[in-house]
């Protein structure tokens, strides 16, 4: 990038649209609301704001990188295009029977989410590939014909096409797609064996009818935004922010835009991994937590971990099962209902629950004083002095501590017979612990122990939680970024030209193939790199080499990487010793004597990440200045104890304020618990540490 | 609440995150389909005396109550003074462990700084156990399979090596099976690690503490729902297909003050074939069915399961003993839901649905090259599928269309069940016009379709029941439709049994639908629009039962021409 570049961030969330610019090293950020109707407004009300603060114009603008939930809103609100499913007979009704099962067991009158696509918007056509990936049945031309006669006559936008076994085969699909392309060629067509070509019928074509079904709204939407940008003088590329935390063309966001389905929470991960790489740090734990929800991932040697699967749209509690599958490459992260504005309340064990329902923006926590009356994470954390009433938001919302008082006390204090400051401390507790056992849950499915993780914290409610949940998982250290409030936008500036391309083919390794496996992976590395050649016609592009493995007869894969060099010279028991290392560490020892089989085969490829400048650590430049003391309560000693107050921004580098204390900013405030120290580091991040008592 | 209050409730919300860890493990590590597509599992954490603190929420509700007292039999049967870190104990004993030999049950001791604090448990449903393979058939229980007393699996660390040789010997799968019991020792472990981290973190030495707050807070919780019960007592019966002849099974549900007794006094006598239920199987589906009605929220353990009682006369097929033939023991369990439920809505009306397909639609395909194989193939595979029928309407719901009810498990998706043998499944798709019809329509059934590969010929283990005994509406629903078996080329089938199946047939299947809930004439002729416009009713159906006229018909069908939908 040349020093001229001028970059914009622009990440539309479900409240505000960030947006960030930055010019070398300076960086210009502003949040202001999303526009629904019309997204681009508030991207172009918040470009002409940074370039105002910048003193620039949208023509200075070099490049645009961007990312959005409106793909995961359409999904979630169900407002996509008129879409038909063309699938294999005998199987009109996967994407609705799912698996079966009920996601809540023990609830008498549990729907199910309702599928995409009614029955009515699905129609069957013969022809069949086998387990082999060989034809058992030929499809016949003239039936497709018949059947895409009644779909343009019936006047769908969009074909979602999902045959069983095409991950094997496509040439079913295929042949769909020539009829379509022939006969209708405005009609947008989506394949199984392209968006998602994985094993497992229902994940499948979920997939490829939630491409199919957002595909003419996310067309449109991209090309209106193009337009927009350019009548407004912007002459440079704009690119998409995908789910697996890199960037791709307009054009292949517009043909794959499931792809998009949660990239601001890519962002966020992108951002903190950039942290890590900053600090040198191989181990990292990024928490991100809101106004309704927190989300936990894992990043090793700066990079996020990453999964084929995810599910969007949860209807029940966010709990597993309650949305819909979704099997594309994402960034691997759990998100739960834990936000500022979670709500809590006593459930017939006298427990207290709290979450996932949240009291938004209006009314609001009780504090806001407007009319909410059930306690929020918020107002517990008003009670426990961790915010100061009289400064929020900059001191843009004036907080009400009585009303928390009264709403902690009528509802979780009366039926428990405590008071509101001990109500506070339990409702707080609570939503940590939920907050540590996904992370631990999530640790522990990745094989991982915490104990060795440093945490990066961002979002408004992230720095009120984060150091009582370093306690709780034994995590040695915090670091809070500077920018943390729109870190998604500043993570999207950071993140590579990426795509990850991958197949599903069984090899056994009694059966191993290395000329098989070699024309398989350099095929996948072509397909990926085309795809990011599209978007940087120069710069060097890296591959990365996955391949899934297990034993014969299991039915979870484990990923293992390979470099290059054994990607293009395969040695069965080189793939073996992997496998066998990465299981044992994962499970606790490998099993004698199975066959081992590799069943997806992955390439991303990847533009190399940007030079990052490393923080020189700073330390011991004597006390920050102390603006005030307050009592907050400290949850691992049980009471309130005398805290510092600091304000950041009078926070000299290398300065040093032990806990018990309180760092405010406008948008937040980092609390330092009795057990912890807080460095200000040059690059503005905060540094918490445990002490050198370093009791818990 | 006191501080050390919070602490507990943290440590609480803990011990179901770590079982619920434990569970992932094994399905992440698990051989059999059963497991790792179905999650036909279970598991949990237990104190020293054997008494459940925590069960994971993934896994299917006829273990948690045989699992919940399993424990209690491995610590009689090994004796405490015999108990080692690191030993593994092992069963798949009907009574002692979740009712058929097919279920294997791992119980591992947890110990803190040389001390034991408590026990692990899991159990996993394999895809076979040797005898004669998963099905009816049998007269005794000794035909069914291998049978592995309580024993250790591993003693200080050590696997039994004769052990595994024995149950290699003797089973169609071994690699597979040895391979899930592998799965399972390793999903205890898993638990052991978090709970000992949990201990340190909160500098316990014992479970002592939390126990008590667990069982303590459960059991007041679910006395408290009891005690605002009506105390009467009921009777309910239902019958169901049987093997060779119909079995009636009765229930008489008493509320106490503090429990509630299931008697199923006059229940029918144990079946010559393997279709019994021990009582450990049918008391935890009795337990189930109770508590999704009256306390759904209270975590099972040891305490909040325990007001529920079952009691049924030695030899009736809800209580069937050694040696009766058990391995399809699900079936009647399956159905004991249903029949308390049908008591139950004598006390409790408006909560319960009506009677649904009950019984999973299981069925396990054993496949082999046939004579005119051209490939001149040895192998021959053992390929289980589980399958689901339509739920019963709910007083404010319709029912669920091919959804699993009792049981808790998944299906396995069609492209992994034809990856485990030269299966192939030509349709899975819903049933039209199988839902009972009433104000509520009972879920629908599906089509199932199942050959072979060319040159390949099987037996067909069927699993069905609601053949001659379709699901019963509630408060004037109509019942749902019956299950129908037969071949292709028309030759019947049986709705239980292993039967021959040549090459180049295939059996289809139409199972069953859930009963309706309420009178068809006061439904809503919106939701009968939109079942028609979804094709879940054909239009004879619309108008003969529902009352749909032909211009609204004729209307669905042009929306349909129109890609369109209600709204």
């Amino acid at each position: 990038m040349a020093n001229s570049s001028v970059r914009l961030g622009v990440d539309i969330g479900g409240t505000f649209t960030d947006v960030v610019l930055e010019t070398g090293a300076q960086r210009f950020s502003t949040k202001v609301l999303t526009t629904y109707d019309a997204p681009e407004n508030a991207i172009i009300d918040g470009m002409y704001q940074v370039c105002q603060q910048a003193g620039l114009e949208p023509c200075d603008i070099t490049q645009i990188i961007h990312g959005t939930t409106l793909a995961t809103n359409a999904l979630i609100e169900r407002r996509g295009a008129k879409t038909a499913l063309i699938t294999t007979q005998g199987f009109r009704d996967v994407i609705e029977m799912r698996t079966e099962s009920r996601f809540e067991q023990y609830d008498l009158n549990l729907n199910l989410p309702e599928p995409l696509l009614p029955r009515q918007m699905r129609y069957t056509v013969a022809g069949r590939i086998d387990a082999r990936g060989e034809i058992l049945i030929q499809m016949e031309r003239d039936e497709v014909e018949g059947i895409v006669d009644h779909i343009i006559a019936a006047g769908y936008e969009t074909v979602a096409v999902g045959l069983i076994h095409s991950y094997l085969n496509p040439i079913h699909e295929e042949l769909v797609r020539d009829v379509l392309a022939q006969k209708a060629p405005d009609i947008m067509v989506s394949l199984s064996c392209e968006v998602s070509p994985q094993m497992r019928e229902y994940e499948r074509f979920n997939t490829v009818v939630a491409n199919a079904y957002i595909k003419p709204l996310m067309k449109s939407y991209l090309g209106r935004l193009a337009d927009r940008l350019a009548g407004e003088g912007v002459s440079c590329n704009i690119f998409l922010m995908h789910s697996g935390g890199g960037i791709i063309s307009i054009e292949n966001a517009a043909e794959f835009p499931v792809r998009l389905v949660e990239s601001g929470p890519a962002g966020g991960a992108v951002f903190a991994a950039n942290i890590a790489a900053r600090y040198g740090l191989d181990k990292v734990l990024s928490f991100d937590m809101g106004g309704t929800t927190a989300k936990i991932c894992l990043i090793k040697n700066q990079t996020p971990k990453t999964s084929r699967v995810f599910e969007v749209a949860r209807t029940y509690r966010f709990k597993k099962g309650s949305g819909m599958p979704i099997s594309i490459p994402v960034i691997d992260m759990v998100e739960i209902g834990a936000g500022g504005g979670s709500l809590a309340h006593v459930d017939a064990m006298k427990q207290i629950r709290v979450g996932p329902e949240s009291a938004g923006s209006e009314p609001g926590p009780a504090c806001y004083g407007r009319g909410g009356t059930q306690p929020a994470v918020t107002d517990a954390d008003l009670v426990l002095g961790k915010l100061d009433p009289d400064n929020f938001a900059g001191g843009s919302i004036q907080l009400h501590a009585k009303k928390s008082a009264q709403s902690l006390q009528s509802v979780l204090g009366d039926p428990l017979d405590v008071d509101a400051a001990t109500a506070a401390f339990g409702l707080a507790e609570v939503v940590d612990e939920n907050m540590a056992n996904a992370a631990r849950v999530h640790a522990v499915e990745n094989g991982e122990d915490l104990s060795e993780y440093t945490m990066i914290a961002f979002g408004g409610a992230a720095p009120l939680h984060a150091g009582r949940l370093c306690e709780k998982l034994g995590v040695d250290r915090l670091l809070v970024p500077a920018g943390a409030g729109v870190g998604s936008a500043i993570g999207f500036l950071r993140a590579p030209f990426s795509f990850e391309a991958n197949r599903s083919v069984y090899m056994k390794l009694s059966g191993f193939d290395a000329d098989k496996i070699k024309t398989l992976l350099s095929e996948l590395q072509n397909e990926a790199t085309g795809f990011v050649r599209n978007c940087d016609a120069t710069s060097p592009i890296l591959s990365e080499f996955k391949v899934y493995m297990r034993y014969a007869g299991q039915g979870w894969e484990i990923p293992i990487v390979i470099s290059e060099d054994q990607a293009m010279n395969p040695c069965r028991d080189e793939f073996l010793t992997l496998f066998e290392a990465e299981y044992a560490k994962l499970f606790g020892r490998s099993v004698e004597g199975m066959d081992v089989e590799i069943t997806v085969w992955a390439v991303n490829a990847t533009t190399p990440p940007e030079p990052v400048e490393r923080a020189v650590i700073s330390s011991n430049a004597g006390d920050p200045t102390i603006a005030s003391v307050r009592d907050v309560f400290d949850p691992a000693l049980s009471k309130f104890v005398a805290s510092n107050i600091v304000d950041r921004k009078t926070m000299l580098n290398g300065e040093t304020i032990g806990g018990p204390a309180v760092i405010v900013e406008s948008e937040t405030s980092i609390i330092v618990p009795s057990s912890r120290i807080a460095t200000r580091q040059s690059d503005g991040c905060i540094d918490v540490t445990r002490n050198d008592k370093g009791t818990v | 609440m006191t501080h050390s209050n919070v602490a507990y409730q943290v440590m609480w919300n803990r011990l179901i995150s770590v079982v619920e860890e434990q569970a992932q493990a094994l399905v992440r590590t698990a051989f059999s389909t059963s497991v790792r597509e179905a999650g036909d599992l279970s598991a949990g954490v237990y104190d020293v005396d054997g008494r459940m603190l925590a069960q994971a929420v993934t896994g299917t509700p006829g273990h948690v109550n045989a699992m919940a007292d399993a424990v209690a039999h491995f610590i009689r049967r090994i004796g405490h003074a015999n108990i080692y870190e690191g030993d593994v104990y092992v069963t798949n004993d009907p009574w002692e462990g979740t009712g058929h030999l097919h279920d294997f049950t791992m119980v591992t001791p947890s110990f803190c700084n040389g001390n034991l604090v408590g026990f692990f448990a899991c159990t996993a449903h394999v895809v076979d156990v040797g005898g004669r393979g998963f099905g009816a058939d049998a007269a005794s229980v000794f035909e069914e399979g291998l049978y592995v007393p309580i024993m250790k699996f591993a003693a200080r660390g050590v696997v039994d090596e004769t052990l595994v040789r024995i149950v290699r010997g003797n089973v169609r799968e071994p690699d597979q099976l040895i391979g899930d019991l592998y799965a399972l020792s390793t999903c205890n472990e898993i638990g052991h690690r978090r709970l000992i981290e949990m201990m340190g973190e909160f500098d316990l030495v014992d479970l002592t503490g939390i126990a008590e707050f667990i069982l303590d807070n459960s059991r007041r919780a679910t006395l408290e729902r009891i005690n605002a019960l009506p105390r009467k007592s009921a009777s309910g019966e239902m019958t169901v297909d049987g093997f060779d002849q119909p079995i009636k099974l009765c229930v008489t549900l008493s509320i106490e003050q503090d429990r509630i007794i299931c008697d199923f006094a006059g229940t029918s006598g144990v079946d010559k074939k393997g279709i019994n239920c021990p009582k450990v199987y049918a008391k935890a589906y009795a337990c189930y069915a109770l508590k999704c009605a009256i306390a759904p929220e209270i975590p099972n353990n040891a305490a909040s399961l325990a007001p529920f009682e079952m009691e049924a006369p030695v030899d009736t097929i809800v209580n069937a003993v050694h040696p009766a033939p058990v391995a399809l023991r699900h079936i009647v369990g399956h159905f004991v839901p249903d029949t308390v439920y049908n008591a139950l809505d004598k006390i409790l009306p408006d909560v319960v649905p009506a009677e649904g397909a009950g019984c999973l639609c299981n069925f396990q395909v054993s496949l082999r090259p046939s004579k005119d194989a051209p490939t001149g193939s040895t192998a021959r595979s053992e390929v289980l599928t589980f399958n689901s029928g339509g739920a019963g309407a709910r007083p404010n719901h319709d029912g669920l269309n091919a959804t699993a009810f009792p049981s808790g498990v998944m299906t396995m998706p069609i492209e992994a069940t034809e990856h485990a043998g030269p299966v192939i499944i030509w349709r899975k798709e819903l049933r039209a016009n199988s839902g009972g019809v009433g104000k509520q329509r009972g879920g629908l059934g599906q089509y199932m379709e199942v050959g072979a590969q060319a040159g390949y010929e099987f037996d067909f283990q069927a699993m069905f029941d609601r053949v001659d005994h379709p699901a019963n509406g509630r408060r004037d629903g109509g019942a749902g439709a019956p299950t129908t078996i037969a071949q292709d080329d028309g030759t019947v089938m049986r709705g239980k049994g292993k039967q021959f199946v040549a090459s180049g047939r295939k059996v289809m299947l139409a199972l069953p639908g859930g009963g309706g809930y309420g009178d068809v004439k006061l439904r809503d002729k919106e939701l009968v629009k939109r079942d028609l416009l979804r094709g879940y009713i054909c239009a004879q159906s619309a108008m003969d039962d529902y009352g749909l006229s032909q211009a609204d018909v004729d209307d669905i069908a042009m929306i349909i021409q129109n890609g369109g939908d209600l709204k």
